[in-house]
Protein backbone atom coordinates (compact mmCIF):
# COMPACT_ATOMS: atom_id res chain seq x y z
CA UNK A 1 0.00 0.00 0.00
CA UNK A 2 1.31 3.38 -0.92
CA UNK A 3 1.10 5.90 1.88
CA UNK A 4 -0.36 9.29 1.24
CA UNK A 5 2.43 11.80 0.95
CA UNK A 6 1.77 14.96 2.96
CA UNK A 7 5.12 16.56 2.17
CA UNK A 8 4.10 18.62 -0.88
CA UNK A 9 1.05 19.91 0.98
CA UNK A 10 3.11 21.00 3.97
CA UNK A 11 5.50 22.75 1.60
CA UNK A 12 2.65 24.88 0.29
CA UNK A 13 2.14 26.29 3.78
CA UNK A 14 5.58 27.84 3.88
CA UNK A 15 5.67 30.59 1.32
CA UNK A 16 4.54 34.23 1.32
CA UNK A 17 3.33 36.53 4.05
CA UNK A 18 -0.13 35.95 5.55
CA UNK A 19 -1.42 39.35 4.41
CA UNK A 20 -0.99 38.19 0.80
CA UNK A 21 -3.96 35.84 1.20
CA UNK A 22 -6.46 38.42 2.42
CA UNK A 23 -8.79 39.75 -0.24
CA UNK A 24 -10.76 42.98 0.44
CA UNK A 25 -13.92 40.98 1.15
CA UNK A 26 -12.04 38.75 3.58
CA UNK A 27 -10.94 41.78 5.58
CA UNK A 28 -14.53 42.98 5.62
CA UNK A 29 -15.90 39.62 6.80
CA UNK A 30 -13.18 39.43 9.47
CA UNK A 31 -13.99 42.95 10.71
CA UNK A 32 -17.73 42.22 10.80
CA UNK A 33 -16.96 38.95 12.60
CA UNK A 34 -14.89 40.69 15.28
CA UNK A 35 -17.56 43.35 15.79
CA UNK A 36 -20.26 40.68 15.91
CA UNK A 37 -18.41 38.68 18.56
CA UNK A 38 -17.81 41.81 20.65
CA UNK A 39 -21.50 42.65 20.34
CA UNK A 40 -22.42 39.13 21.51
CA UNK A 41 -20.24 39.55 24.60
CA UNK A 42 -21.81 42.92 25.32
CA UNK A 43 -25.31 41.56 24.77
CA UNK A 44 -25.08 38.25 26.61
CA UNK A 45 -22.49 38.88 29.29
CA UNK A 46 -23.78 42.25 30.34
CA UNK A 47 -23.16 43.35 33.91
CA UNK A 48 -26.41 45.17 34.41
CA UNK A 49 -27.03 46.42 37.92
CA UNK A 50 -30.03 44.85 39.56
CA UNK A 51 -32.98 46.94 40.67
CA UNK A 52 -35.03 44.41 42.59
CA UNK A 53 -34.48 41.41 44.78
CA UNK A 54 -36.79 38.43 44.83
CA UNK A 55 -36.81 36.30 47.96
CA UNK A 56 -38.07 32.76 47.82
CA UNK A 57 -39.11 30.55 50.68
CA UNK A 58 -39.33 26.87 49.77
CA UNK A 59 -41.13 26.75 46.42
CA UNK A 60 -42.95 30.08 46.76
CA UNK A 61 -41.96 33.68 46.12
CA UNK A 62 -41.86 35.17 49.60
CA UNK A 63 -41.40 38.80 48.62
CA UNK A 64 -39.93 41.13 46.02
CA UNK A 65 -38.29 44.38 47.16
CA UNK A 66 -36.66 47.30 45.45
CA UNK A 67 -32.91 47.51 46.10
CA UNK A 68 -33.11 51.27 46.48
CA UNK A 69 -34.64 51.28 49.95
CA UNK A 70 -32.67 50.11 52.93
CA UNK A 71 -34.40 47.23 54.60
CA UNK A 72 -33.92 44.26 56.87
CA UNK A 73 -36.07 41.27 56.03
CA UNK A 74 -36.77 38.40 58.37
CA UNK A 75 -37.74 35.24 56.54
CA UNK A 76 -39.14 32.42 58.69
CA UNK A 77 -37.51 29.33 57.23
CA UNK A 78 -37.58 25.70 58.26
CA UNK A 79 -34.76 26.06 60.79
CA UNK A 80 -35.48 29.59 61.96
CA UNK A 81 -35.28 33.22 60.87
CA UNK A 82 -33.00 34.16 57.99
CA UNK A 83 -32.08 37.83 58.00
CA UNK A 84 -31.56 39.49 54.63
CA UNK A 85 -30.11 43.00 54.33
CA UNK A 86 -30.93 45.32 51.46
CA UNK A 87 -28.99 48.56 51.03
CA UNK A 88 -27.50 50.76 48.30
CA UNK A 89 -28.61 48.57 45.41
CA UNK A 90 -27.18 45.43 47.02
CA UNK A 91 -28.54 42.53 49.00
CA UNK A 92 -27.02 39.85 51.22
CA UNK A 93 -27.79 37.12 53.69
CA UNK A 94 -26.88 38.76 57.01
CA UNK A 95 -27.79 35.93 59.34
CA UNK A 96 -28.85 32.39 58.78
CA UNK A 97 -29.57 29.54 61.18
CA UNK A 98 -27.95 27.02 58.85
CA UNK A 99 -24.80 24.93 59.42
CA UNK A 100 -22.65 25.78 56.47
CA UNK A 101 -23.24 29.56 56.26
CA UNK A 102 -22.46 29.44 52.54
CA UNK A 103 -25.28 31.89 51.88
CA UNK A 104 -23.82 34.42 54.33
CA UNK A 105 -20.34 34.02 52.86
CA UNK A 106 -21.63 35.01 49.42
CA UNK A 107 -21.84 38.53 50.88
CA UNK A 108 -23.25 41.48 48.94
CA UNK A 109 -24.72 40.83 45.51
CA UNK A 110 -25.49 43.65 43.11
CA UNK A 111 -25.67 42.41 39.51
CA UNK A 112 -28.81 41.24 37.72
CA UNK A 113 -29.00 37.46 37.57
CA UNK A 114 -26.90 36.87 40.68
CA UNK A 115 -28.41 34.58 43.27
CA UNK A 116 -27.67 33.18 46.71
CA UNK A 117 -29.34 30.10 48.05
CA UNK A 118 -29.59 28.65 51.53
CA UNK A 119 -30.64 25.06 51.03
CA UNK A 120 -31.01 23.98 54.69
CA UNK A 121 -33.35 26.84 55.49
CA UNK A 122 -34.95 26.78 52.01
CA UNK A 123 -34.47 30.50 51.46
CA UNK A 124 -33.04 31.99 48.31
CA UNK A 125 -32.64 35.44 46.85
CA UNK A 126 -32.25 36.39 43.24
CA UNK A 127 -31.43 39.81 41.86
CA UNK A 128 -33.55 41.06 39.01
CA UNK A 129 -32.62 43.64 36.39
CA UNK A 130 -34.80 46.24 34.74
CA UNK A 131 -35.78 43.76 32.05
CA UNK A 132 -35.10 40.23 33.09
CA UNK A 133 -34.32 38.37 29.90
CA UNK A 134 -34.43 34.77 31.10
CA UNK A 135 -36.97 32.97 33.13
CA UNK A 136 -34.97 30.73 35.39
CA UNK A 137 -31.89 30.70 37.52
CA UNK A 138 -28.79 31.49 35.55
CA UNK A 139 -25.44 30.08 36.26
CA UNK B 1 -20.91 -16.89 -11.55
CA UNK B 2 -20.83 -13.38 -12.74
CA UNK B 3 -18.63 -11.07 -10.83
CA UNK B 4 -20.03 -7.61 -10.56
CA UNK B 5 -17.68 -4.82 -9.91
CA UNK B 6 -18.67 -1.35 -8.90
CA UNK B 7 -17.38 1.02 -11.50
CA UNK B 8 -15.52 3.85 -9.84
CA UNK B 9 -14.55 7.06 -11.50
CA UNK B 10 -11.43 9.11 -10.99
CA UNK B 11 -13.53 11.59 -9.05
CA UNK B 12 -14.69 8.85 -6.66
CA UNK B 13 -11.06 8.13 -5.89
CA UNK B 14 -10.34 11.78 -5.23
CA UNK B 15 -13.34 12.03 -2.91
CA UNK B 16 -12.29 8.90 -1.05
CA UNK B 17 -8.73 10.12 -0.69
CA UNK B 18 -9.76 13.57 0.53
CA UNK B 19 -12.35 12.15 2.89
CA UNK B 20 -9.62 9.91 4.32
CA UNK B 21 -7.44 12.96 5.01
CA UNK B 22 -10.40 14.71 6.64
CA UNK B 23 -11.06 11.67 8.81
CA UNK B 24 -7.40 11.53 9.81
CA UNK B 25 -7.46 15.18 10.85
CA UNK B 26 -10.68 14.55 12.77
CA UNK B 27 -8.99 11.66 14.61
CA UNK B 28 -5.93 13.76 15.45
CA UNK B 29 -8.23 16.40 16.91
CA UNK B 30 -10.15 13.85 18.93
CA UNK B 31 -7.07 12.98 20.99
CA UNK B 32 -5.94 16.56 21.58
CA UNK B 33 -7.41 17.70 24.89
CA UNK B 34 -9.32 20.95 24.66
CA UNK B 35 -9.16 23.64 27.36
CA UNK B 36 -12.86 24.33 26.98
CA UNK B 37 -15.16 21.36 26.27
CA UNK B 38 -16.54 21.62 22.78
CA UNK B 39 -13.98 24.07 21.45
CA UNK B 40 -11.94 22.43 18.70
CA UNK B 41 -9.96 23.82 15.80
CA UNK B 42 -11.96 21.90 13.18
CA UNK B 43 -8.94 21.05 11.06
CA UNK B 44 -11.03 18.72 8.89
CA UNK B 45 -12.78 21.81 7.57
CA UNK B 46 -9.56 22.76 5.81
CA UNK B 47 -10.10 19.70 3.65
CA UNK B 48 -13.78 20.56 3.18
CA UNK B 49 -12.89 24.04 1.93
CA UNK B 50 -10.07 22.80 -0.23
CA UNK B 51 -12.42 20.34 -1.93
CA UNK B 52 -14.93 23.12 -2.53
CA UNK B 53 -12.31 25.07 -4.48
CA UNK B 54 -10.89 22.10 -6.33
CA UNK B 55 -13.88 19.85 -7.02
CA UNK B 56 -17.03 21.87 -6.49
CA UNK B 57 -19.89 21.72 -4.05
CA UNK B 58 -21.16 18.16 -4.65
CA UNK B 59 -17.77 16.65 -3.79
CA UNK B 60 -17.55 18.91 -0.75
CA UNK B 61 -20.86 17.62 0.60
CA UNK B 62 -19.68 14.03 0.06
CA UNK B 63 -16.35 14.55 1.80
CA UNK B 64 -17.92 16.40 4.71
CA UNK B 65 -20.74 13.95 5.37
CA UNK B 66 -18.52 10.90 4.82
CA UNK B 67 -16.08 12.36 7.31
CA UNK B 68 -18.79 12.82 9.94
CA UNK B 69 -20.11 9.27 9.57
CA UNK B 70 -16.76 7.52 9.29
CA UNK B 71 -15.16 9.45 12.15
CA UNK B 72 -18.05 8.74 14.49
CA UNK B 73 -17.85 5.04 13.63
CA UNK B 74 -14.12 5.02 14.33
CA UNK B 75 -14.53 6.86 17.63
CA UNK B 76 -17.51 4.77 18.69
CA UNK B 77 -19.82 7.76 18.73
CA UNK B 78 -22.16 6.78 15.93
CA UNK B 79 -25.74 7.97 16.64
CA UNK B 80 -24.63 9.45 19.96
CA UNK B 81 -25.18 13.12 20.86
CA UNK B 82 -21.59 13.82 19.78
CA UNK B 83 -22.40 12.44 16.35
CA UNK B 84 -25.61 14.48 16.18
CA UNK B 85 -23.67 17.63 17.06
CA UNK B 86 -21.04 16.84 14.47
CA UNK B 87 -23.68 16.22 11.81
CA UNK B 88 -25.72 19.32 12.57
CA UNK B 89 -22.58 21.43 12.45
CA UNK B 90 -21.48 19.87 9.16
CA UNK B 91 -24.90 20.30 7.54
CA UNK B 92 -25.22 23.94 8.60
CA UNK B 93 -21.71 24.80 7.47
CA UNK B 94 -22.34 23.09 4.13
CA UNK B 95 -25.44 25.26 3.76
CA UNK B 96 -23.35 28.34 4.53
CA UNK B 97 -20.72 27.28 1.98
CA UNK B 98 -23.40 26.63 -0.62
CA UNK B 99 -24.62 30.20 -0.22
CA UNK B 100 -21.15 31.73 0.15
CA UNK B 101 -19.70 30.13 -2.98
CA UNK B 102 -21.81 32.54 -5.03
CA UNK B 103 -19.97 35.53 -3.57
CA UNK B 104 -17.70 37.27 -6.10
CA UNK B 105 -14.42 35.33 -6.17
CA UNK B 106 -12.39 38.47 -6.77
CA UNK B 107 -12.95 39.90 -3.33
CA UNK B 108 -14.04 36.95 -1.22
CA UNK B 109 -11.53 34.15 -0.80
CA UNK B 110 -11.20 31.00 1.32
CA UNK B 111 -10.82 33.08 4.48
CA UNK B 112 -14.35 34.47 4.09
CA UNK B 113 -15.79 31.04 3.42
CA UNK B 114 -13.93 29.51 6.32
CA UNK B 115 -15.14 32.12 8.81
CA UNK B 116 -18.74 31.90 7.57
CA UNK B 117 -18.67 28.09 7.69
CA UNK B 118 -17.21 28.15 11.22
CA UNK B 119 -19.99 30.44 12.44
CA UNK B 120 -22.63 28.28 10.75
CA UNK B 121 -21.01 25.17 12.24
CA UNK B 122 -21.17 26.44 15.82
CA UNK B 123 -24.60 27.94 15.16
CA UNK B 124 -25.96 24.55 14.15
CA UNK B 125 -24.40 22.90 17.15
CA UNK B 126 -25.67 25.45 19.66
CA UNK B 127 -29.14 25.25 18.13
CA UNK B 128 -29.17 21.50 18.65
CA UNK B 129 -27.79 21.85 22.18
CA UNK B 130 -30.51 24.34 23.06
CA UNK B 131 -33.35 22.40 21.44
CA UNK B 132 -32.39 18.91 22.47
CA UNK B 133 -29.48 18.38 24.83
CA UNK B 134 -29.69 21.29 27.27
CA UNK B 135 -33.13 22.90 26.89
CA UNK B 136 -32.18 25.73 29.22
CA UNK B 137 -31.83 29.46 28.67
CA UNK B 138 -28.39 29.35 30.33
CA UNK B 139 -26.94 28.07 27.06
CA UNK B 140 -26.88 31.65 25.73
CA UNK B 141 -23.99 32.42 28.09
CA UNK B 142 -21.81 30.04 26.10
CA UNK B 143 -22.49 31.75 22.77
CA UNK B 144 -19.79 34.47 23.07
CA UNK B 145 -17.11 31.89 23.96
CA UNK B 146 -17.99 29.62 21.06
CA UNK B 147 -18.36 32.54 18.65
CA UNK B 148 -14.86 33.73 19.57
CA UNK B 149 -13.46 30.26 18.97
CA UNK B 150 -15.32 30.02 15.65
CA UNK B 151 -13.88 33.33 14.48
CA UNK B 152 -10.34 32.44 15.54
CA UNK B 153 -10.23 28.93 14.18
CA UNK B 154 -12.26 29.91 11.09
CA UNK B 155 -9.62 32.53 10.33
CA UNK B 156 -6.76 30.10 10.92
CA UNK B 157 -8.26 27.36 8.76
CA UNK B 158 -9.09 29.93 6.08
CA UNK B 159 -5.48 31.12 5.88
CA UNK B 160 -4.22 27.53 5.69
CA UNK B 161 -6.70 26.75 2.90
CA UNK B 162 -5.76 29.91 1.02
CA UNK B 163 -2.11 28.85 1.20
CA UNK B 164 -2.88 25.33 0.01
CA UNK B 165 -4.82 26.63 -2.96
CA UNK B 166 -2.67 29.54 -4.08
CA UNK B 167 0.65 27.71 -3.73
CA UNK B 168 -0.58 24.69 -5.64
CA UNK B 169 1.88 23.57 -8.28
CA UNK B 170 0.38 23.04 -11.74
CA UNK B 171 -0.99 19.59 -12.63
CA UNK B 172 -1.43 18.58 -9.03
CA UNK B 173 -4.31 17.64 -6.76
Amino acid sequence: MRMFNLQPYLKRLECKRISAYFLPGDMMVLAIGVLGVLYLFELLWSTEHATKVQIRLADKIYATYSLKLQREVHVPGKLGDTVINIANGKARFAKSPCQGQYCVHQAWLSLAGQAAICLPNQVSLELLGENKPYDSLNY
Amino acid sequence: MKITQIQTTVEDHHIAKLAAIAIALHMVEAVIPSPIPGVKPGLANIVTLYVLYEYGFAATAWVSILRVFASSLLLGQFLSPTFALSLSGAVLSLAALWLAQHLPKKSFGPITLSILAAFAHIGGQLLLVRLWLIPHAGVVYLIPVFATAALGFGLMNGIITAKLISNKPKNSV
